[in-house]
């Protein structure tokens, strides 16, 4: 879409002629109004590593939601092409399944690409990072400890025993249906950095989402390093950091439940 | 919408390979120069050879100095962690409380206080109602809501009532109760 808006502003000088052209040929309709603007106003964190001495400030940016897309990436993108190519973001797929346009948008911490711009014009956004992250650059988060973390629980299928059929590991249809909820995890950390368990203790803490994804694996049937999975995670730090605040659950843009996963580990660890 | 896509890609090839075709193939369309050099966008970049070491040493350099995104500050006030927070703020309260007063009672006799229940009762009952009714509240909300939230807790903790809905609503419950079961104790 920013491309294509792109291009016809590119071609927006030669269109008044072309109208001009039109209104003499057919001079019955009337002219198509223009509708009011909707003026809605953003206010987005800057910080720019270039300038390590200055601190992050806020910056305001206006735009006619009438000429942007409905959600808070497409004016972002808007910005960034028409007002101010120095903003900076991470963004890809637009449509929810990448999981870089995670960002703190009006206090919650959301995807850009799935959050609407409230259109209430006399409501302004405000738009941060992730919640205490290192920021890299404007809204760019730092995620190295959390891709750290996710290394750390082994993220993939441990066995000690060869295929029964020689070929692959086959699964129940109940058991399979015990990874819904879990494998749906996009890894925004939009959950993890909404806790303030989090916030504190990022360090030893795993957080919501890596702890999401080592349930992910301790639910699976097919495998066969439970006990060992357990084992790392029967600690004060990794897991029983975990005070159930719950706003993990609450901001989660795929509507999963990293609270529940983390209660289910925590069930297994003591029963 | 398509014909301008194609258009605009081809235009971009263009600019990429050879910037004087841009002027050419413009006018072959029969658009003014003027205006479409005016709305072209320039961006000028620059790159430099590096080293692997070199790039490295300037990571290090900017995680120096990289700042903390605002949190606590900017997050919006929402049932889950407002309540959480006012858990274990009671929760402390609470406990410093007994552990204050108890050791300060157990040590009243070496100091002459009178902490005993008859002379802080006669105490307290010469003081005016409302600050009476005030610190009664302050006494007893503190204990409800941390016993009624700890039922709540401990459903979590069988891993019930997980749902966002949920997580609200019972929220808003144990707001209410705690507030008019401790407004009932500091009315008593």
């Amino acid at each position: 879409m920013a491309s294509l808006r792109t291009t016809s502003r590119l071609f927006a000088s030669a269109r008044p002629a072309f109208r001009t052209q039109m209104r003499t040929m057919a001079s019955v309709s009337t002219p198509a109004a223009e509708p009011e603007p909707r003026t809605k106003t953003f206010h987005i964190y800057r910080w720019n590593p270039d300038e390590p001495t200055s601190k992050p400030h806020m910056q305001t940016y206006t735009l006619d939601l009438n000429k942007t897309g409905p959600m808070v990436l497409d004016a972002l993108i808007r910005i960034k092409n028409e007002l101010d190519p120095t903003l900076t973001f991470r963004r890809s797929c637009r449509e929810g399944i990448c999981g870089s346009c995670a960002m703190n948008i009006n206090g919650t911490n959301t995807l850009a690409c799935l959050c609407r711009i409230p259109t209430d014009t006399t409501q302004e956004t405000k738009i941060y990072p992730l919640p205490h992250t290192y920021v890299v650059k404007d809204i760019v988060p730092d995620l190295t400890q959390f891709y750290k973390q996710y290394k750390s629980i082994k993220p993939y299928l441990q066995h000690s025993t060869p295929a029964p059929n020689g070929k692959e590991y086959l699964q129940s249809k109940e058991d399979r249906r015990k990874l819904d909820g879990l494998y749906e995890c996009i890894l925004c950390a939009c959950c993890s950095t909404s806790c303030p368990s989090y916030w504190w203790n990022s360090e030893e803490y795993l957080g919501p989402a890596i702890l999401l994804q080592s349930y992910r694996w301790l639910a699976d049937s097919r495998d066969e390093k439970k006990e060992e999975r357990k084992a790392a995670l029967d600690n004060s730090m990794s897991l029983y950091r975990c005070h159930t605040i719950l706003n993990c659950s609450r901001t989660c843009p795929k509507g999963l439940n990293p609270g529940l996963a983390i209660a289910e580990i925590k069930k297994e660890l003591a029963f | 919408m398509l014909a301008q896509r194609a258009t605009q890609q081809s235009l971009r090839r263009l600019a990429a390979g050879q910037p004087s075709m841009i002027a050419q193939y413009a006018m072959k369309k029969s658009f003014a120069p003027a205006a479409i050099g005016a709305s072209i966008q320039t961006r000028p970049v620059a790159t430099q050879k590096m080293t692997p070491e070199s790039s490295y040493q300037i990571l290090v350099e900017q995680r120096k100095h990289r700042p903390t995104s605002p949190h606590l500050a900017i997050y919006k006030p929402q049932i889950p962690w407002i309540l959480s927070g006012l858990n274990r703020i009671t929760g402390s309260v609470l406990s410093g409380g007994f552990y204050i007063f108890g050791s300060a009672y157990l040590v009243s006799p070496l100091f002459g206080w009178h902490l005993d229940s008859a002379s802080m009762a006669a105490a307290f009952a010469s003081w005016p109602v409302a600050l009476k009714v005030l610190t009664k509240f302050a006494v007893a909300f503190p204990f409800t809501f941390h016993s009624i939230n700890g039922v709540r807790h401990l459903v979590w903790d069988l891993g019930k009532a997980f749902k966002n809905d949920a997580v609200i609503k019972t929220g808003w419950a144990v707001v209410g109760l705690s507030v008019s079961s401790a407004l009932a104790l500091a009315l008593y």
